[in-house]
């Protein structure tokens, strides 16, 4: 009996101190880039574009790195949801459970989910060679896509895996169609599509070698598709390898404003999702 | 095409019988309940089969309206693919077979110009536990309507007022109509999924053992709302419960490893079963 008091007592203060070193982590982060960068960001350099010299120590900001990125995470997230839904529903309600093409794709996914976003800038920029296309936002914006995709497919998958059987039977039963019950399951996993698309604008939002090769490099804010489009993380990794420490700072305060983006877009992901989390069926 | 075990061979052609429920010409037992006008479900020489599973054996029933007709039977003996069978729900389980007839209205459920949608229509089904759909209490009753093309919000709101009132829910949640279904206890959400299949009209109320997941009071009021509600539909009731049976039904039908044992009135089957396997069921033998 004591013994078995010892043992829980160990296993409890192991899963306290395995919390404590992702909090640890995640503290030393922000601790880190928070104390060399905040100095240096200022409303100049979030709300002005590069001037001649910027990489030199000058006057200016990052907006095109801003407004780049977001470009890029808007259209490839909502481009992503647009071709993950249909795949997650057809897989989860028009397929039977032990379907070899729901296996496969399930296959595919994971392993698409786990090749580094380099091999998908190579891949794009090989097919860009092909078409004779220029770094562009829309190559960015396509190699983005495809990069989360995975993501939400998998993360949105395991949600619609649990859906009951007997919720799309009741569906069926008040004489819905496959497509209109995908409307309940939908609303069931609203939650998990909400979570899922954090994971992805995440991921998106902090690639750098999927837009290497692809978005390319610009001081100005593109105002079309087939102009390059300049990230926030190809940003951080230009100043950084500065050897002016001004502007390693300066690549400090865009990696601060990167995390403050994907904090801001989490926490209210987070709201939307107790909204989303309302009407579920637990 | 199925090999009928001999030990049912036995109480399906029992030899010179004449008892009811069962026949002497060689085919399985008929069902034959209710009044003969009203009959409205009629299965004929049903059999399914579920990979190499042969689940329901040379089925042949006819299920009237305005009845209550309790399947009876031990657990895996087919009763709920039965039910499944009747609304077209085992169409989406894995390598499943259907042969046989199954009339509805004069019309095979099973033929190839059938659609699905409309048959489910027809059967309002109440499963084991409550499955409410994600949304408000409102939408629950409403999302039915709205699929076979009711749109104008008055008519809507009627309807759902109408229907919680059938399922005796109305005072219930009428000032909480818009929280979510989730929000009710399990018996109110019972209620809220009869009252939902009630709001696109069926004929039929199936019952899939829609009572053993509730207490004693809300199962109790379940089972007044069937008695109650056979007045407008044909109920049908898959129940692990005798007593269940015994208190509601009109009609029962006993099944044993996928075949129709015995059927007949309520108070005949249960004061005077005449197959030994349907005694040794009521008696508790097995269950």
């Amino acid at each position: 009996m004591k013994l078995k008091f010892v043992e829980e007592r160990i296993f409890n203060l192991l899963m306290v101190l395995a919390t404590l070193v992702v909090f640890g982590f995640f503290a030393s982060i922000i601790w880190t880039i928070a104390r060399t960068g905040f100095p240096s960001l200022t409303w100049e350099m979030v709300s002005q574009l590069p001037g001649g010299g910027f990489y030199l120590g000058k006057d200016g900001g990052i907006l095109n790195a801003i407004a780049g990125s977001l470009m890029i995470v808007f259209a490839s997230t909502l481009l992503g949801l647009a071709i993950s839904i249909p795949i997650v529903f057809y897989i989860n309600v028009y397929l039977k459970k032990a379907s070899r093409l729901a296996y496969f794709a399930r296959l595919s996914f994971d392993v698409l989910f786990g090749i580094p976003s380099i091999v998908y800038g190579a891949f794009a920029f090989t097919i860009m060679i092909f078409f004779g296309l220029k770094t562009s936002l829309l190559g960015g914006i396509i190699v983005i896509t495809l990069l989360i995709i995975p993501i939400f497919v998998r993360s949105m998958d395991e949600v619609a895996k649990s859906v009951s059987k007997d919720l799309l039977d009741a569906a069926y039963s008040l004489g819905a169609t496959k497509l209109e019950s995908c409307g309940v399951v939908l609303r069931q996993i609203a939650p998990g599509i909400a979570t899922a698309t954090l994971l992805s604008v995440g991921r998106a939002i902090g690639d750098a070698a999927g837009v290497l090769f692809t978005a390319g490099f610009t001081d100005n804010i593109p105002t079309a598709l087939n102009e390059p489009a300049a990230t926030l993380p190809l940003s951080v990794f230009f100043q950084l390898s500065s050897p002016i420490p001004e502007v390693r700072e300066r690549a400090y305060a865009a990696a601060l404003l990167l995390t403050i983006i994907v904090l801001v877009l989490s926490v209210t992901g987070r709201l939307v999702t107790g909204r989303f989390s309302k009407n579920r069926i637990k | 095409m199925f090999a009928t075990p001999s030990i049912l061979r036995m109480f399906a052609h029992p030899a010179g019988s004449a008892a009811a429920g069962t026949t002497s010409t060689g085919k399985p037992p008929v069902l034959k309940v209710g009044k003969k006008p009203g009959s409205e479900i009629k299965v004929s020489n049903l059999n399914v089969s579920i990979g190499n599973n042969h689940i329901l054996k040379n089925i042949d029933l006819e299920i009237p309206n305005n009845k209550i007709t309790c399947i009876i039977g031990p657990s895996g003996c087919g009763k709920s693919t039965l039910l499944k069978t009747i609304n077209r729900l085992i169409d989406d389980s894995e390598k499943v077979k259907v042969n046989g007839e199954i009339i509805i209205d004069g019309e095979n459920i099973y033929g190839k110009r059938v659609e699905v949608t409309h048959i489910r229509r027809k059967m309002g089904l109440l499963s084991q536990r409550p499955i409410p759909l994600p949304m408000s209490i409102f939408d629950n009753i409403t999302f039915g309507c709205k699929l076979h093309g009711v749109r104008n919000k008055k008519q809507l709101k009627q309807i759902v007022e109408e229907n919680l009132r059938a399922a005796g829910l109305w005072d219930e949640v009428k000032d909480r109509l818009h929280a979510p279904a989730s929000s009710l206890s399990i018996g109110q959400q019972q209620r809220l999924c009869l009252a939902r299949g009630l709001a696109i009209k069926p004929q039929f109320i199936l019952g899939d053992e829609s009572t053993s997941a509730l207490d004693p009071i809300s199962s109790r009021h379940i089972e007044n709302l069937f008695v109650k509600l056979k007045e407008k539909y044909g109920v049908v009731l898959v129940t692990h419960t005798l007593r269940q049976a015994l208190r509601i039904a009109d009609y029962v039908v006993f099944i044993y490893l996928g075949e129709v044992v015995e059927s007949g009135p309520a108070k005949e089957l249960f004061n005077a079963p005449k197959h030994e396997l349907t005694k040794q069921y009521l008696s508790g033998v097995f269950s």
